[in-house]
Parts: structure tokens; sequence; C-alpha cells
């Protein structure tokens, strides 16, 4: 079936089968391998994209088809002019990732909760990325990275996505 | 020399079963009662795609309704997804098609009108987690429990509607509708009908919704501003179903004493269960540690849980025990009442 | 907190990570990102049955799968000479794809090659296998039985694999006999998995030159290389093995599985790409898993607690296949560290291995080759002869520690510890937790039944393997290497045999290389993975990068600046017996004012060179002298809900000493990293395979990894004793966490509930069982009342 997915801005037009991932289109229609595949239930959230601007959804478990007609952010669409966003940055800065496998997960299930929870607490980022797992970094790290973006963009002068 | 960690014995042995128990099997497939000593009923492979199917986008509700009666058994109801996809990735769901509802705007609702909060088929499990009304006291069994529903990820896309319909043992949603007496909004050929939550739930992944039905919403009453709830869920981890939960709503009278009470287990049967011995004796009485103890012990009696990696039937009812009567302290504290 | 060393030039500093920017863009790359012209698709049709016979596999309606192009079977790959490939401990081969019968559940049995993922999978399903189920060893004792006889492939007609020991028998049982305290408990280490969260996989295909361009998830791609020559018969210059960026290892990626050979065939006979990439499933359930070893420790001591010996006996569950990926010599490991930072004056340790119908494997999940089970073993049996003793667990440690003027320490198991100041890292760990004020918080909750338990682990481990005496893989010994080069503009490239899964390798590399020759961290690009290009390496695992790949840079470093010193003579117009590297420059000796940079040797190396020959590079071959001993001193606070049976980790506090500190904020990193690893085995992880044999932990809802809600907040430092033999000084960390964490959470829990007369308690401490264990000692005591 046709289907017409916007991605990081760009509108992808592709015939798929229904029962094609969204993770997979991404990576391998859109050819978009920052979006990673780490488990087979839902669990791990390395697939972690944007929908539709505010909603963070796993996207092993949500069909290609059912982003006709959506936006969808990824880990690519992060950095604007070769800017890099304040959460990247964050991650860079206090050394949130090693592997770097969980991370494009993580940078969007953070930048879903800053939408929502623009002052997040340590307990409350820590929550917020419960749907996310990492196998490196022991997560402390990556609190303070999402603590150090948040601080960033509650800043007046600090850009918004 | 025990070699695993099970405790009486009893743990599931079909490892694909344990996993198809938290997984929508679809209407024809039952989960087997009881533990099987075989190995894997077929061919294991390297799954994770789904067998391929058609897939069907309604914009109302009528179309949907039209393409469920059209195709009947053939057909799943496609809304969050998070509980039936993981199943069509294992392939122990096999829907010949799917009928894809997150484009039916009507059913996109979050409402309270009537007395009732009217929660529409495809309304998030975060549209109830980031409410602006959640905070307040009545709601405070929504509160709790909209935080430990899977994961904060999953509740971005997965609905409560769903959860009910999916009706797993260890769910979440449908003990909280048992305890605050929700009822479920099905339609289907014969018309629209309104179904008490205690005869929506039937079986183990099993509903009163029927083939070429649709569930179009939930209801639940309004409590007054003499209620509050709690939510005890155990769970090894975030994303883990309940090792055992306990819902509690409790509305008092003017004098202090109890005027109603809902309390339910998650884990403690084939579908959550009402321990209505604990609602009755609860009814009338003053808080105290007594009337919580007692309560406790229906719970225990009450809960007939399955043994499985999460703990042995011994060990999850008495949790079932212990968190009734923390859920009952919470609630009661939250009224302001030392228990 | 931590007492470091001052930063040097480079070395000690936090510098940010110069591999992060890919990573943070989403465009690192990894085995599953690449996408070749035609490449096909495999995937794997597994075994329902633990053990059986095949009957028959008939592949026929897989073939009429439109998109699937061949499916192999272990008999073709026999008749191909490649039925069984030999496991990298040497002494067993397993099954590529099963040959007569299975031996585990998910055992691999057929290949399906696809033009489509989904193709792929449709094809796996279609295959029918006909299996008469065989009876089930579910477990190692009932194995050594023979009742029931496994591999019947292997000369020996036995499930009894082999018997290992080390260390004096009859002096140990002498010394235990004659001890006036002893104590003796049953410890399980329960098997687990690294589930590192890129799944292993593979691409593969056969170039124009004929060469197997071979892309693949490993921590060792020169062994590969050279193992895939050996079982293919494919010459080793015409294999290219590229191991990109890796999402984790933790040891799962250094054996060699059955879907890479099949993915290589594949390539070969349909001429086509192939990809493998595994489930989550396969991972957790055909992989190379951890631990599984069941160890009876016991301990001897005079009456005021010095210990006198130590004996430990296990038996170890190996799975179908000995796929322990050991070193020849070492079918256990490092066990023999079992005498951990004590000083024995006797031990005597041994252990059997059996075959059993489950997943092969063993060395794996940061185990520093067993060395998480021997400290597991020591750390909880010391914990148990307190308690036997009546002794506070910190007294007992000190009394028996290997004081620091004794090392090098020759250890009654035949290791020489290079240095350690055990008493000094303690009393770090013990300031920084506040120990007094919790002991007097712990006497005021027990008084009133609440349980609260502080625990300790005081380890040493042993890394860097190793010696070239002593260890090998499949011949190979041991060693590690670098490459430098220096360019004309003082930038440069190391290139190593190591291969990094997230350590940061491209950052400490640089930082060591930039040390050595006063050059910018930032302009040293660092390449590993590429058997074309890498200097041979044994990989990475088991902590033995900064020991011996880190080694063998420093001392191709020092082989530059030596032929640089020759070029700055030239240019300082002095005779080479007049420069001196001082302050990270060439100086003439005597005469300040008169330097010369590396930065200006390098161009001087292609421009004005002289009679010396052009260029600036040296590459070094390492055979480390000895193991490196890192050690560390963790402490954990925990509370435990008597009515659900709940553990919370209040604090944790972990002081490790690695010697010296190449990065503090990568070794951070990677002991936060550990840590979260060993919480997870204390608490919630295990693979589990109940008595039929059917594997009970397939995936992550149910083989849990923890979130960031659950883990706790992790507080660390570090004190530094240099290894003497290390030309650093350097002796690596990775592994420490996982080594050191588990004892210290169990000895915390169970110290909560010794008032109650609990001793011991498996891991995993789930609920139930932690509830259990509460439930049943309060009714003996109530019985006893």
């Amino acid at each position: 079936m046709k289907i017409h997915v916007t991605v990081n801005g760009v509108a992808y037009d592709r015939d798929v089968e229904p029962r094609t991932l969204l993770a997979y289109f991404l990576r391998e229609e859109c050819r978009l391998t920052g979006t990673h595949v780490g488990c087979d239930t839902s669990s791990c959230g390395c697939c972690v994209v944007v929908l539709d601007g505010t909603r963070a959804v796993k996207s092993c478990t949500m069909f290609a088809a059912q982003a006709d007609g959506h936006e969808i952010l990824t880990v690519e669409g992060l950095a604007e002019g070769g800017k890099l966003h304040a959460l990247q940055q964050g991650f860079w800065d206090q050394h949130g990732l090693q592997c770097g496998y969980c991370t494009p997960g993580m940078l969007l299930t953070a930048y879903a909760l800053l939408k929502h929870q623009p002052n997040p607490s340590e307990a409350d980022i820590r929550e917020g990325l419960s749907g996310n797992l990492c196998r490196c970094t022991g997560y402390l790290n990556i609190v303070k990275a999402v603590q150090q973006a948040a601080a960033t963009l509650g800043q007046p002068a600090g850009a918004t996505k | 020399m025990k070699q695993c960690s099970d405790i009486d014995g009893t743990v599931r042995n079909n490892p694909l079963l344990a996993v198809y128990n938290h997984i929508f099997s679809g209407s024809p497939l039952r989960r087997p009662r009881g533990s099987t000593r075989a190995a894997l009923p077929r061919q294991e492979v390297g799954d994770v795609i789904p067998a391929a199917f058609d897939y069907l986008r309604a914009h109302t509700t009528d179309e949907a309704l039209a393409h469920l009666q059209q195709h009947g058994a053939e057909a799943r109801v496609l809304a969050g997804g998070q509980s039936l996809i993981p199943a069509m990735r294992f392939r122990l769901a096999r829907p010949a098609v799917l009928v894809d509802i997150n484009g039916v705007g009507e059913l996109n609702y979050v409402r309270m009108s009537d007395g009732v909060l009217a929660v529409g088929a495809i309304a998030r499990d975060s549209d109830i987690e980031r409410a602006p009304w959640i905070g307040d006291r009545r709601w405070s069994l929504f509160y709790d429990v909209s935080r430990v529903v899977a994961d904060p990820v999953v509740r971005q896309m997965g609905t409560v509607v769903g959860s009910l319909c999916h009706n797993d043992p260890s769910g979440d949603w449908t003990t909280v509708a048992l305890a605050s007496r929700a009822t479920v909004v099905v339609r289907g050929k014969s018309g629209t009908r309104r179904v008490p939550i205690d005869e929506f739930l039937v079986d183990s992944f099993a509903t009163a919704v029927g083939d070429g039905e649709m569930a179009l919403g939930a209801e639940f009453p309004i409590p007054d501003d003499r209620t509050a709830g709690s939510y005890q869920k155990v769970e090894r981890k975030v994303g883990d179903f309940a090792t055992a939960a306990a819902a509690v709503q409790v509305s008092l009278n003017a004098d202090g004493t109890i005027r109603s009470a809902g309390v339910a287990l998650s884990a403690a049967g084939a579908c959550a269960v009402r321990v209505d011995a604990a609602e009755q004796l609860l009814a009338g009485q003053k808080p105290s540690a007594d009337l919580l103890r007692a309560a406790s012990d229906a719970a225990w009696h009450r809960s007939a849980p399955q043994a499985d990696l999460r703990g042995s039937v011994e060990f999850k009812k008495h949790l079932a025990g212990v968190l009734v009567a923390r859920g009952l302290r919470q609630a009661f504290s939250r009224l302001g009442v030392q228990a | 907190m931590s007492i470091q060393a001052k930063p040097l030039h480079s070395v000690g500093v936090r510098m940010k990570r110069k591999e992060d920017p890919r990573f943070i863009q989403g465009k690192g790359n990894y085995v599953d990102d690449l996408s070749f012209p035609g490449m096909l698709y495999l995937s794997l049709v597994r075994s329902t049955y633990p053990h059986a016979e095949i009957k028959s596999i008939d592949i026929s309606e897989a073939m009429k799968v439109p998109g699937v192009k061949a499916v192999i079977t272990g008999k073709d790959l026999e008749a191909a000479g490649l039925g069984w490939l030999p496991t990298f401990h040497g002494f067993d081969k397993q099954m590529v794809l099963a040959i007569g019968k299975v031996l585990f559940q998910y055992q691999e049995v057929a290949a399906v090659f696809a033009e489509t993922r989904a193709a792929a999978v449709d094809g796996a399903e279609a295959v029918q296998v006909d299996y008469a189920p065989l009876p089930v060893v579910a477990d190692p004792f009932t194995s050594k039985t023979d009742k029931v006889l496994l591999r019947p492939d292997r000369e020996s007609k036995t499930n009894h694999i082999f018997h290992w020991e080390v260390g004096d028998k009859d002096g140990t049982a002498r010394a235990m006999a004659s001890s006036p305290k002893r104590i003796k408990q049953r410890l399980w280490f329960q098997r687990c998995h690294p589930a590192p969260l890129e799944p292993c996989g593979c691409v593969a295909y056969f170039d124009t030159m004929g060469r197997l361009q071979f892309h693949v998830t490993s921590q060792a791609p020169h062994v590969y290389r050279t193992a895939l020559s050996l079982v293919t018969g494919i010459p080793e210059d015409k294999i290219h093995v590229i191991s990109p960026d890796l999402g984790g290892g933790f040891g799962n990626k250094v054996p060699v599985y059955p879907g890479y050979v099949c993915a290589i065939v594949g390539a070969l006979k349909i001429g086509r790409p192939v990809k493998w990439i595994e489930t989550r499933t396969e991972n957790l359930t055909s992989t190379g898993f951890a631990r599984d070893y069941h160890m009876d420790v016991e301990i001897g001591a005079t009456a005021d607690g010095k210990v006198t010996a130590l004996h430990v006996a296990t038996t170890a569950d190996h799975g179908a296949f000995d796929a322990a990926a050991d070193p020849t010599k070492y079918p256990a490991g490092i066990f023999g560290i079992v005498t951990g930072s004590y000083a024995f004056p006797v031990a005597h340790a041994e252990v059997d291995a059996y075959f059993t119908n489950k997943a092969p494997g063993g060395i794996a999940y940061r185990c520093s080759f067993r060395v998480t089970e021997a400290s597991y073993a020591i750390e909880r049996g010391m914990d148990i002869l307190a308690d036997e003793l009546g002794m506070d667990a910190v007294e007992l440690r000190k009394k028996n520690f290997i004081p620091k003027d004794q090392f090098p320490y020759p250890s009654a198991l035949g290791f020489t510890y290079d240095s350690g100041d055990y008493h000094k890292t303690l009393d770090v760990a013990l300031e920084t937790i506040g120990y007094s004020a919790l002991l007097k918080e712990q006497a005021e909750k027990r008084a009133r039944g609440e349980l609260m338990g502080i625990g300790f682990s005081t380890f040493t481990e042993a890394v860097g393997a190793g010696p070239s005496k002593h260890f090998d893989i499949l011949g190979i010994k041991m060693f590690d290497s670098a490459e430098i080069r220096i360019h004309p503009t003082g930038a440069g490239i190391v290139r190593t045999g190591a291969k990094s899964q997230g350590q940061g390798h491209e950052t400490t590399w640089a930082q060591v290389v930039a040390e050595e020759l006063g050059l910018d961290p930032q302009t040293i690009m660092v390449e590993e993975g590429d058997t074309d290009t890498a200097p041979y390496g044994l990989g990475t695992y088991a902590s033995r990068s900064t020991p011996v790949a880190g080694a063998a840079i420093v001392m191709a470093a020092r082989r530059i600046r030596e032929k640089a010193r020759k070029i700055a003579a030239h240019l300082l117009e002095v005779g080479e017996a007049d420069v001196e590297w001082t302050d990270y420059k060439f100086q003439v000796k005597g005469v300040p004012s008169k330097t010369v940079t590396m930065k200006e040797v390098a161009f001087a190396a292609y421009t004005n060179m002289a009679q010396i020959e052009p260029g600036l590079e040296a590459t070094y071959y390492y055979d480390p002298p000895n193991m490196t001993y890192p050690n560390g001193a963790y402490v954990s606070v925990v509370d435990v809900d008597r009515e659900t049976g709940e553990t919370k980790v209040r604090r944790f506090v972990a002081i490790d000493d690695c010697g010296v500190v190449i990065n503090p904020m990568i070794v951070e990193g990677q002991v936060h990293g550990g840590l979260t690893e060993g919480f997870a085995m204390a608490f919630i992880q295990e693979i589990q395979y109940d008595a039929e044999g059917n594997n009970l932990n397939t995936n992550f809802t149910d083989y849990l990894v923890p979130t960031s809600l659950e883990t706790p907040h992790w507080e660390t430092g570090n004190t530094v004793t240099p290894s003497p033999h290390h030309p650093m000084g350097a002796k690596g960390v990775g592994e420490s966490p996982n080594v050191g964490s588990p004892a210290a959470f169990v000895n915390a829990v169970i110290d909560a509930l010794s008032p109650l007369g609990v001793r011991h308690i498996d891991m995993p401490l789930s609920r139930d069982k932690v509830w259990r264990a509460i439930r049943d000692a309060e009714a003996k005591k109530a019985k006893q009342a």
C-alpha cells in the first residue's frame, strides 16, 4: 500500500506491505539508520521516535501504515543547520553515552519529556526515561545530560524546537 | 537441587506461553489453563516480523464497525497496538485484517459529562496521566495507576479502552475499572449497550465484545469530594506486569464512616477480581487498624493467582493482602484519616 | 569524590569523547546499518526441543515461499566440511546447524535465505522439522550421573567435560581440618546473559577479488579472521573482517556463532551479500551465556579470625557444547583468583564441568574469565565467616588483607599480585559511606525490628590476559599491538588490535599518545576493528585493553620518541646524547631555552630529516609480563521491606583502584554501567531452564534489565596504586564493577536479615525469595521460643 510520511520535514512516498514496522521503514526505506532495534517486546526503547511533534512512540510497535499522513522526528532531525540540539550537547558534555545504541531513543524520549515537563527533577527524569534501557551508562550521566539540556532550553535566549 | 528460581514448582513450563499470556491471543485462541510440560507447540523461528495481513483504515465509528462486521473473527481493531502488535510480531496473533481506528476523531475524547468521566476508544493512557484534573484528590486512584501502566513511552500510544478490551489477568486498567465501578460502551449489529465492568470482563483475554463489535469508550463515575483512592502495584521493574496489585477507592460519609468502597486485585485470577467481601465489610464502618486487617484477609482469600516467574501462589496471595491494606491506608490518609 | 593524580598533559584529563558526535546524531555505523546491492536476509530455524533426534527436515514448503532463495541444513554444511566449528576454548567443537540431533532449545537447525527480512521469516516458519524427543538433562548434577549421554560425538563417553584444579590439595585439607573455626556454604552464581542492546549480526559477501568481506559484531576481529580461515579453508589474506561500531559487547560478541558461518556459506553459494541480524530472543537463548557456577566454599580460620585455608569446589554447567571462550590452559578461566584480597597461606580450588541441554557459553558479562564467580565466592564466604565468628565484616577483612608492603604478592594459587593498598581503599569507602554513623542507625533500627543492612565487597581481580607463557586463544598468544603514524603536520593515527564496544578507545588512546608525544589528542585519530589495517590483536574483553593494547600504544609511542629524538638533535644541532625529553618537548640538556616540539620534529621527519630514515611511525607488539590486579572497596546500604520482600538500595559507594587513570570521566562511566549490571544480577536477572529444558527467560519481558527508575544513584571514587610493571602504571577497570558489586548487594541484604538468623540466599534476590526467607526464619524462631 502507498503511504506518505514526513520524516524530519522531508516527505517520503513509498509503497510498503501493511506489516512493515515503522522502525524498519525508517531504517530501510528512508535510509535513516539512527533509529535502532534492540529487542522483540517493546521493552528497550532504542526505536523511539517522536510522532506529530509531541508524542514519543516505540517505532517497533507501530506499523509504517499508521504513520501515513503524520510527521515523524528521528534523531537525525534533532540538530538544526549543523547546530546540535541542547539534548545532544548535554549527552556529549555529560558523557551520557558509551556504545551509542540506546542514545537516539533516549534523546527523543527526553525531547518529548521536556516538551511536556520543561523543568523536571532528577526523579521526574528517571521516571520519564524508564521506558528506555541502557546497558552501558547506569543512567547517572544520562540524567545529568537531560538536566543540562533542560537548563539550556529554559533560558530565554535558548532556541526551543 | 533446585535449578531455577521457582518456589512451589508450578512455574509455567512453556516459555512462549509465558509471553503469550501477556499478549492478545485473538478470539479463536485461548490460553490453555494450567502449565504444559511439552516443549513449544510450533516451529521456533527468529520471529519479529508479523504474518501478512490486510490493512483497513476507518475515519468514522460507522466505517470501523462496517469493516468489523464484514470480516468477523478474522478482523482485529488496531488502536494503541501496544499489546496487539507484540503478539503479531511473535505470530501468536495472526489477524487477516486490521482495522485501524486511530483516525476516528470522534473516539478521541476525555471529558466529564453527566456525572461520568468518559474516555474514548483512542484516548491514550498519557491523556489521563497528564490531565489537568489528575492531581485532584477524588482522582487519586487514577493518578496512581496512570503512572504505572507499562512505561512512559508505551503510555503515549496505549489506550485505556484497549487495555480493558485486552483484559490481561495482570492488567492495571481493568483492576481500576472494577474498583471505580466503570461501564464500557459497546456497539455492534444490535446497537449500542452499556456493559458494567463486572460483566464486561469475561475471562483471560476475553470480554463482552463479540465478533463484529467494538468498544467505543469507557465511563467512570465522577467521585464526590469525599472520595480518594490508591493503586498499589508490585512490579519487578517498570514495564513489567504486576506481580500483584490492588486498586481501592473509598468514599466517606460526613460522619467519617465509609459510605462505599471499591476493592479490586490484579494478577489474582483469570481476570482482575473484585474483593466483594472486603467491600461489604468496609461499608458503614469507621476506618481502623482492625478494619484494614479484615479487608486484607478478605483480599488474601479472594486472590487466586497463577505461579510464574514473578512469584509463587503463596507470595502473590500474601501481597494481595498487604497491598489492599496499604492501599486503604493511603486512601484514608489522603482523606485526612489515620487508620 | 576521588583522590586522583593531578592531570598531566593529557592523561588524567576528563576529555569529552571524540566518538560522540556521530552517535548523538544517529550516524553510528552498526552492522545492521549496512546495506549492499542484491543483499539477502538470513533467518534461522531453531529447535523447539531441548534434546531430540532430528528425524527429518522438509524444506519444500519453505522453498515455495515468495522471495526465498535457498535453505540449508546441517547435512549440507557437513558435506562441505563445515558441519562443526571449533569453540574458542579449543577442546570442543559445536554444531553450526544441528546434525542428527538437537541439544538445546533454540539451537540452530536450518538457514533460510530470502530477498527480504519478512520473506526470510515466512520461509523459516515454513520449514518442517520432525523431532523425536530424547530425555532431557537440565542440570549439571543430573548430568554427572551420566544416565543420559549428551555427546556421543566425543571420544570420552561422559558428560563430564573436565576436572581442573590448582593449589595444594592435601595441605589445604590438613589446614582446614585443624582450623578451630570453619564455614562451608554452597553458593550458586546463577546463569545470566550479557544482553548488549545491539544483538549480534553480520553482513558477508565475496568481492570481485574473491575476498570475503565480513562485517560482523566482533570483539576480536583478528581472531575471527584466523579462525574463519582455519574453519573454511579460505586463505587468511582473502578474508577481511571489519568490526564497525558495536552497540555493547560485554563478552557476548567474542564467540563465533552459527549464524556467522551460515551467512558466509550463503554468500559463497548464492553469490550475493547476506545479512544476518539476530532477534533479542535468539540473542538471549542461543548466544554465549554467563556464569552458572555452583560453588562449595570452605574457609578455615583461627578463633580470632585469621584465615588459615580456603577450599572451593565448583560444579560448572557449560550447556550443550563447551563454548566457554577461555584461554587454552584455563578451562575454568582465572578462577584461581578466588583467594581474593586475603593472605591465605594455603588454598585449593577445583572445577568440574558438565554438559547439559542448555545453550553453550559461560564466559561473558564482564566476568574477566570467571573472576566474577571467584570474587562472589570469596566475598560471600568472608561475610559468612564473619557471621560465624561474630566479628564485624570490616574487621575480618582488614585483619586478613594482603598488607601493602608485601606486593608483589605471590598468592597461594599461583598469581603474583602487582600492587594494592587495600586498607587505604577500604578506609576511603568507609569514610565516604559514613560507616560508624550507619552502624549506630542500624542498631536503632534493629531494636525496632526494621531490616537495614550494610554490605561490603573488597575484591581483587586479575585482568590483562596475558603473558604468552600462560595465555593463548586457539594457540594464538594473548599479546596486543599498536601502530602509530605521525603526519607532517603533527596529527597522527593510532591503530590497535583492541576493539571498543563503547569503552571510549577513540578518546583514551588519543590521550595516551598525546601524553607520550606532547601532541594534541584532538588530532590523533584512532582506528580499530579493520583486520586489513589494524595490527594483530586479541581484541577487547576481560578488561585487557588498557593493560595490553594500552601498553603497546605507550611502547610504540616511545619508539617514535626515540626516533624523534634523533631528528630533534639534528634540528637543535647537538649530539643525540645532549637531547632530553622534558616537559613534553625536546630540550638541549642544561639549556632550557633551546627546545623543539614534537610537532616541529614531525614536520622535519618528512622535510628535513638529514640521514635519518624519513617518516615518523612505529609498531609495537606487547607481551605483558604479568596480569594487572585492579581492586576496590564497595559498600552497599539497603533497607528491606519485610512485607513485600523488596530491597531498596539506599546508597552504594564504589571506590576503585585501577592504578593510573587515563580519563576519569570514562572510568566513572564504566563503573556506573558495571554496577548497574551487578545490581541486575543480584536482584532480578536469571536465565532459567525448567526441568524439561524449556528456556523461561527468552526476552526482555522476563530477562530483566533495570531502568533508570530502579537503578540506584551510584557514588564513585578511587585510589591510585600504580601497576609497577605496566609502562603507564594503568590496570584497566571495565570489569571491576561487575566483579565486585554482586557480593556487596547480597552481603547487605543478608546483613539486614541476619538478626533473624538468615545466613544465605542465592541470587537473584527476588521479592518472593527474600519474603520467604524472612517468613521461614521468623517461624523457626517462634518454634524455638
